[in-house]
C-alpha cells in the first residue's frame, strides 16, 4: 500500500476525533503486531489490526474507512488484554465505526438481516449486532 | 437464601436450557435465584466509546432495579450480561462525572453510585457454595465425561471484569471436577466464536467454530461446556454447516454449565431442556450411563 | 378562570359575567405563532378558534382515538410535555405543535399466518433490538403506559406482558416520535395484543359448549314456542318469567331446570 502522509492529515479532524472517542493515546503503540497475532478474526480482515492503528495515527481516513476491518472486529478484546503497551485497540475500532455511524450511514440495517435469521438468532446477537453496525 | 438474579433476554427464549437448570440447581443448593422486577435488556455489548453515555443507561437501569430491592449483589448466568453490567458498574463506581450525568439523565430513577456487585453464577458456586460442599451434593457424578471448558470472551475480558485469571482460568475446570467430570484443556478455551459478527458476516462463523471445535476434539474432548448463548449459537449453527462440509466431522455436543450441574445434582433431564442443545448431547449422556436409556426427554 | 367560577352553575351566570368570561383571552403559541384564545378551551378547540380547520389530526374528541397527539412546552421549562389536543386545556404562553401522524415503520403481515411465538415480533420488527432503554417513550406517553417496560417484555419474548402493559395504548405515536432507536413501539404493541388476543388468551370453554349446544338444537323447541306466540302471550310470558330473587343464595336454582 502506498499513501501520502502530510502534516495536514496528521493533525486532521479524523485523528482528533478517533483520539477523543476512544480515549486512547495513539502514539503508545510501537507496532509489535501482537494485536494482529492474537486476533481471531484476522483471517477475514483486509487490513490487519496493527495497521489500523498506524493508518489512524497518520490520519489516513479513506484507507481505513474503505477497509472492512473495523466491521470484522468482534470486540473480543484479545488485542486489548495482550497489548504490552496497555493500549486498547478495541476502542479505536469502536471510534472508527462510530465516525461512520454518526454520519447516519449504517453498516447494517435491521432489514438487511433475513427474516429467517431474525427468528433464529439469539436476541443478544441482534442487540449486539445492531448496536455495533447501525447508528 | 435469596439471590437477586438478572436473567437477560435470550435466557427467556432460546437459552431456557441455560436458565431452568440453574434455578433448579440453586434451589437444591439452598439458594433461590429471584428475578429482579422490571429488568430491561442490558444492551449485550458494552459501549467502547468514551463519549457514548446513552448506551450505559440500559445496564445501569438494571443495577438500579437491584438497589431498589435492597440487595447489594446481582447474579447473572449469561456472560454477555455479566460483562456489560459489570463494566457499566465499574464506570458508575469510578467516574464521578459520568455517574452524575447518567443519574441526572435518568431523573425518573433513584440515584446510583455503584452500590451493587455483579457476579456470575460460577463465582457464586465457587465462593458462596464452595466446590467441596457442591461435590457432596452430587448424586450422579459425571464419571467418564470428558468435557472441554470453553470460556469465550466476555467471561474473561477485559481483565478488570474477568471472573478468573485471564491467561489461565480454572473455574470451569473446578466445577467439572466437583461434578465428577473430566476437564479437557485446549488452547482455544478463550478464542472468540465470532460473536455478533453472525449478524453481518454469517459465512465467516463456521471457520471460527471449526478452529475451536476441532481443537477441543483433537485434545480428547467429547463435549464442550459453555456459559454464553451466543457462543452456543455460533458453535452450534457453525457445526451444522461444518458437518455438511467435512464428512469425518460428526459434530460435538455443547452443554451449558448449568445443565451439567443440574444433571449431577440428580435433577434429571427434564429441567435441562436438552432438546434445545446442539450436537445431540443425549446420545453422549446415554453412552456414559448418565441418562436412562430410551427415556423420552 | 378561578376554581370558584369554574364550579359555578352556568345557569346562575349573569349576562354581564358571561360577557366578561367570553372576552378573557390568554396567549398561546400554536405552530410558532402567537394567538389570543379563550381560556378553558382544549388545545384542539383553541386551534380551531385560531382558525385551524382539522381534516386530519382530529377524531373522537373524547381522548380515545389517538389522532391528536400534541407536544407542548411551557415557558421556563426545558422539558417537552405531551398531551392529546382534545383533552388538554390551554395554559398561558404554552408553545403547541401537533404530531397527528408519525411516519413510523408498520410491518405488513397476514394475521392468519401468525403463531404465538415471540419470533413473530422479532421477524416483523427487528429494529426492536435497537432500544437503548432511554425511557423517552414512557415519558412521552399521554396514557401513562410503561412503554419501555413493554418493549423490554417484547425483547424477552413475553408477548403476554407486552399486551398487558400496553392495554391502554391509543396508537397516538408520540412514543415513536421521541425514540432514539427509531422503534415503532405502538405498532409493535398492536401486533402483541393481536397475537395475545387470538393465540395466547385461553378460549372460554363454557362459551364453546354453549355454542355447540345451540348448534345441536338444544334450544330449538323453546325458540319455536316463543316464535309461535302473539304479542299478548309474549308480554305475559315475559312478565311471568322466573327471576332470581335479589336475596337468593349461592344454592338458588330455578324451577325449570331443563337448561341448566
Amino acid at each position: 500500500m502506498s499513501a501520502t502522509i502530510s502534516s495536514k492529515r496528521l493533525g486532521s479532524e479524523f485523528v482528533r476525533k478517533v483520539k477523543e472517542i476512544s480515549g486512547q493515546n495513539l502514539h503508545l503503540c510501537y507496532q509489535c503486531g501482537l494485536c494482529s497475532g492474537n486476533c481471531p478474526m484476522v483471517s477475514s480482515m483486509d487490513l490487519p489490526p496493527r495497521q489500523v492503528i498506524e493508518l489512524a495515527r497518520l490520519g489516513l481516513e479513506e484507507e481505513i474507512t474503505s477497509s472492512r476491518t473495523v466491521w470484522t472486529c468482534a470486540s473480543c478484546l484479545a488485542c486489548t488484554v495482550n497489548c504490552p503497551r496497555g493500549f486498547d485497540l478495541s476502542k479505536i475500532m469502536e471510534a472508527i465505526r462510530l465516525l461512520t455511524l454518526r454520519k447516519n450511514v449504517d453498516h447494517l440495517r435491521p432489514e438487511d438481516i433475513s427474516p429467517q435469521e431474525r427468528c433464529a438468532l439469539p436476541q443478544l446477537a441482534m442487540v449486539g449486532g445492531l448496536r455495533k453496525f447501525s447508528g | 437464601m435469596s439471590l437477586a438474579y438478572y436473567p437477560g433476554c435470550t435466557l427467556k427464549t432460546k437459552a431456557k436450557n441455560l436458565e431452568d437448570p440453574a434455578i433448579a440447581s440453586m434451589e437444591v443448593l439452598g439458594s433461590r435465584l429471584e428475578e429482579i422486577p422490571r429488568w430491561n435488556c442490558c444492551g449485550a455489548v458494552y459501549s467502547l466509546a468514551d463519549d457514548d453515555l446513552i448506551h450505559q443507561v440500559a445496564p445501569v437501569r438494571n443495577l438500579i432495579r437491584v438497589k431498589e430491592q435492597g440487595k447489594n449483589e446481582v447474579v447473572t448466568l449469561c456472560s454477555f450480561c455479566l460483562n456489560t453490567l459489570k463494566r457499566a458498574n465499574l464506570l458508575m463506581k469510578e467516574d464521578a462525572e459520568k455517574r452524575g450525568t447518567l443519574n441526572s439523565f435518568m431523573d425518573e430513577e433513584i440515584d446510583y453510585g455503584g452500590e451493587v456487585e455483579v457476579v456470575h453464577l460460577l463465582e457464586v458456586l465457587k465462593d458462596q457454595v464452595g466446590w467441596e460442599a457442591l461435590a457432596q451434593k452430587v448424586k450422579l457424578p459425571l464419571r467418564g465425561l470428558r468435557v472441554a471448558p470453553y470460556y469465550g470472551c466476555t467471561l474473561l475480558r477485559p481483565r478488570e471484569v474477568a471472573v478468573d485469571d485471564v491467561e489461565k482460568p480454572t473455574i470451569l475446570q473446578e466445577l467439572l471436577e466437583a461434578l465428577g467430570a473430566t476437564p479437557v484443556d485446549f488452547p482455544e478455551f478463550a478464542e472468540c466464536c465470532g460473536s455478533y459478527q453472525i449478524v453481518s458476516s454469517p459465512d465467516d462463523i463456521p471457520k471460527y467454530a471449526w478452529h475451536i471445535l476441532n481443537s477441543a476434539l483433537s485434545h480428547g474432548a467429547e463435549a464442550l461446556v459453555l456459559t454464553c448463548p451466543l457462543c452456543d449459537y455460533n458453535l452450534g449453527q457453525g457445526q451444522k454447516e461444518l458437518m455438511k462440509k467435512h464428512d469425518e466431522f460428526d459434530g460435538v455436543p455443547l452443554f451449558y454449565f448449568t445443565q451439567l450441574l443440574a444433571l449431577a445434582l440428580g435433577l434429571g433431564p427434564q429441567v435441562c431442556h436438552f432438546e434445545l442443545n446442539y450436537g445431540e448431547p443425549e446420545l453422549l449422556l446415554r453412552e456414559k450411563n448418565l441418562l436412562p436409556r430410551g427415556e423420552a426427554l | 378562570m378561578s376554581v370558584k367560577e369554574n364550579n359555578k352553575n352556568p345557569a346562575e351566570t349573569t349576562v354581564k359575567e358571561k360577557k366578561q368570561l367570553a372576552v378573557k383571552l390568554i396567549p398561546v403559541h400554536i405552530m410558532g405563532k402567537r394567538y389570543e384564545v379563550p381560556e378553558g378551551l382544549t388545545i384542539m378547540k383553541a386551534m380551531e378558534y385560531a382558525g385551524y380547520r382539522f381534516i386530519r389530526g382530529c377524531g373522537c374528541r373524547g381522548g380515545t382515538c389517538g389522532a391528536c397527539g400534541t407536544v407542548y412546552r411551557k415557558p421556563g421549562d426545558y422539558k417537552l410535555q405531551v398531551a392529546l389536543a382534545c383533552q388538554k386545556t390551554v395554559e398561558p404562553d404554552m408553545y403547541v405543535a401537533q404530531i397527528p401522524f408519525f411516519p413510523a415503520n408498520r410491518a405488513e403481515y397476514k394475521f392468519t399466518e401468525l403463531t404465538s411465538a415471540p419470533e413473530e415480533v422479532f421477524r416483523l420488527y427487528p429494529e426492536l433490538f435497537r432500544c437503548v432503554a432511554c425511557n423517552a417513550c414512557t415519558k412521552a406517553c399521554p396514557q401513562g403506559i410503561e412503554v419501555m417496560d413493554a418493549i423490554s417484555a417484547l425483547k424477552q419474548g413475553n408477548i403476554t406482558e407486552a399486551a398487558r402493559l400496553s392495554f391502554d395504548c391509543i396508537q397516538c405515536g408520540l412514543c415513536t416520535s421521541r425514540c432514539l432507536g427509531e422503534l415503532a413501539q405502538y405498532h409493535m404493541f398492536q401486533l402483541a395484543r393481536r397475537i395475545y388476543g387470538a393465540r395466547i388468551l385461553s378460549r372460554a370453554e363454557h362459551l364453546a359448549e354453549m355454542v355447540k349446544a345451540v348448534e345441536e338444537g338444544e334450544y330449538e323447541e323453546a325458540l319455536e314456542k316463543l316464535k309461535g306466540m302473539n304479542e299478548e302471550e309474549l308480554k305475559r310470558a315475559y312478565q311471568e318469567r322466573e327471576v332470581e330473587p335479589v336475596s337468593a343464595g349461592e344454592d338458588w336454582k330455578p324451577k325449570d331446570k331443563r337448561y341448566l
